[in-house]
């Protein structure tokens, strides 16, 4: 199997855009990276007010915010557009393709009546001199920040043809101190930008691994709060919390099955860490593995019939493939990794085509990305210790755990490497970030 | 004995010995309190003046340590520190109603389930070879909290070192 690097075009240019601290709301303050080259030159021109007293808020700033993030855009700044227009009939093609544009969004937020907003906006391709796209929407003050995230999925969808993932939620842990060296662990979930966090369980032991249901109504996640670690689920909007297992040992590795109705999880009850699948409703447990290694961090193929999991069965972890029902193992544990001296937490992409890992080479813990048809092994990350890669919904962007001046980040990245952006917790560390599947309502 | 009353009669005992050096009159004080000591502890008498070490506080007796340090990555008990698990194991097996704890810790490297798993095996191989002394399963827990409990918060092996870990813990003690 080839080893290979994501090759990086020479000519670089970083912008690190610090997104301005909403006070009290973003807790997670954002730096991008971005490479510029290949990157699709649009323009986002400020949206027209029409009300009483000044706008509600800057939606373009979200917008162009998200599509930067992406790695795939590259917005125009506002002090260099010498056109400002809102209607349709306003937009001069000329203009912006004179200034080097491929595309342009223009819209307006209109007051209709106390706390109630008509927004609309619409997308032009440049060169065709036509609308691409054009939305109203309905919404209050506290719906405009999510209905940015709304627009810049349908922007980034009719120009790529690709599902966006702007409007979900990434859940995460922080980790602060206090004065005497106590720790304090929450469990949180924010936009997808770290705007509007919600902390959703507070504990002084370690709170690890939260993952989202496919509905994205629950995360599962483990807790030392009982004084061992064992696994708990808690719905998000709801905060009611069920624990799921009491087994003596180190009870691991919450995944929730693609029908949400089972749940793979690492026991070591029996001996050393196996895994089990439990079936959600009636409890009932199945063993999947019986090794002499410690077996871990299953993830599930989205068809439901296999996992990917971490084993040190050959020595040092590898990742192994095997097929699954309800009742257990169906099949014999397969390597699938070669590469590397370790090679751990896998996490599946939702078309189930690559694979995700922490693969240490010489002792430097980086992403890496598995292509399971070429069997290619790609390097994404070059931090001395990433780890907790995990696909946005639409397979686009990885979210991972890093190390930033000696505190943990959070970094996403691009997954074919364009760019790469790094979200910190203001007092403390950040780690252990999942992505949300893409929202119901 | 407490370990201050102990440290105020080692003290006392010093600079007797210090004068000593000097005056024949404080040598003879040295001589009377020792023959005090050794009458106290013929008549059985227990007393402050009384020298008595308590092992898990006596820097020579092997049960004063109680964290095993293990390699990356591995979960053996090295044949150095051998000594120290079979010290807490026979204690242990001579004194059946008393129960610990072993915690296990790994360092940051690698994966934080890993951790967990990696300082679990850690504790369970200090746990066999006390199985094998005879101590009762009913007398160990066994509890791994991975990288999470770190003593040193550095990214370099000095740090790393010293979290690769299993503290043998005494609730109650």
């Amino acid at each position: 199997m080839m080893l290979k690097k994501i090759k990086l075009n020479l000519l670089i240019i970083f912008l690190c855009l610090s997104v301005v601290s909403v006070p009290a709301r973003a807790s997670l303050t954002i730096d991008i990276t971005l490479w510029l080259d290949n990157a699709t030159p649009i323009a986002i021109v400020p949206f027209g007010w029409k009300g009483v007293g000044k706008a509600p808020m800057k939606m373009t700033d979200v917008i162009s915010n998200d599509l930067s993030r992406s790695g795939r855009f590259a917005p125009m700044k506002e002090n260099e557009m010498i056109e400002i227009p809102h209607e349709g009939r306003d937009v001069n093609f000329a203009t912006w393709r004179n200034l080097n544009m491929k595309y342009v969004v223009i819209g307006k937020i209109q007051m209709q009546a106390r706390n109630s907003y008509q927004v609309q906006f619409q997308l032009f391709d440049v060169e065709k001199g036509s609308q691409m796209a054009g939305h109203s929407f309905q919404a209050k003050e506290n719906q405009l920040r999510r209905l940015s995230h709304h627009i810049s999925d349908l922007i980034y969808e009719a120009i790529t043809g690709e599902r966006g993932a702007f409007d979900t939620y990434l859940a995460y842990i922080t980790v602060s101190r206090n004065k005497k060296g106590q720790n304090r662990y929450r469990l949180a979930i924010s936009d997808s930008d770290g705007y509007n966090e919600q902390i959703l369980f507070e504990s002084s032991m370690p709170i690890v691994r939260p993952v989202w249901s496919p509905d994205g109504q629950r995360l599962a996640y483990v807790s030392y709060a009982s004084g061992r670690p064992q696994i708990y689920i808690q719905n998000v909007f709801t905060k009611n919390t069920q624990q799921l297992t009491n087994f003596k040992g180190s009870n691991l590795s919450p995944a929730w099955s693609p029908d949400g109705r089972h749940m793979a999880m690492s026991l070591s009850k029996d001996g050393n860490s196996e895994l089990y699948i439990m079936d959600l409703n009636s409890r009932r447990l199945s063993r999947v593995t019986r090794s002499y290694g410690a077996d871990l961090e299953p993830a599930w193929f989205p068809d439901g019939k296999s996992l990917v999991f971490t084993s040190d069965r050959g020595g040092r972890a590898q990742l192994y493939r095997i097929e699954v029902n309800e009742r257990g193992a169906t099949g014999r544990a397969q390597r699938i990794t070669f590469d590397g001296v370790e090679n751990l937490r896998p996490s599946v992409s939702p078309d189930g085509k690559r694979i995700a890992l922490v693969h240490n080479a010489g002792g430097q813990y980086r992403i890496a990305i598995l292509d399971l048809e070429s069997e290619q092994l790609s390097l994404l990350t070059d931090g001395q210790l990433d780890e907790s890669p995990g696909f946005a919904p639409n397979g686009s962007m990885l979210i991972y755990a890093s190390q930033a001046r000696g505190k943990g980040v959070l970094a996403a990245v691009a997954t074919d490497g364009r760019a790469s952006h790094k979200m910190r917790f203001t007092s403390g560390d950040v780690r252990e970030p999942a992505w949300s599947p893409y929202k119901q309502d | 004995m407490n370990k201050w009353n102990k440290f105020l009669l080692v003290g006392l005992l010093a600079s007797f010995g210090v004068a000593c050096t000097s005056t024949s009159e404080n040598q003879t004080d040295e001589t009377q309190t020792q023959q005090d000591s050794q009458t106290d502890s013929r008549s059985g008498a227990q007393d402050q003046t009384t020298i008595q070490s308590d092992p898990f506080t006596d820097p020579s007796n092997p049960l004063s340590t109680t964290t095993i340090y293990f390699d990356f990555d591995r979960s053996e008990v090295k044949a150095a520190d051998r000594e120290v698990v079979m010290a807490h194991a026979r204690y242990l097996a001579d004194n059946a109603d008393v129960k610990i704890v072993l915690e296990g810790h790994a360092d940051e490297r690698g994966t934080r389930e890993y951790n967990i798993a990696l300082g679990e095996r850690r504790a369970k191989a200090v746990s066999q070879l006390m199985l094998l002394q005879g101590v009762s399963q009913s007398q160990i827990d066994i509890i791994s909290f991975g990288e999470e409990r770190p003593v040193a918060l550095g990214h370099d092996e000095s740090a790393w070192s010293v979290n690769r870990r299993v503290e043998i813990l005494y609730p109650g003690r």
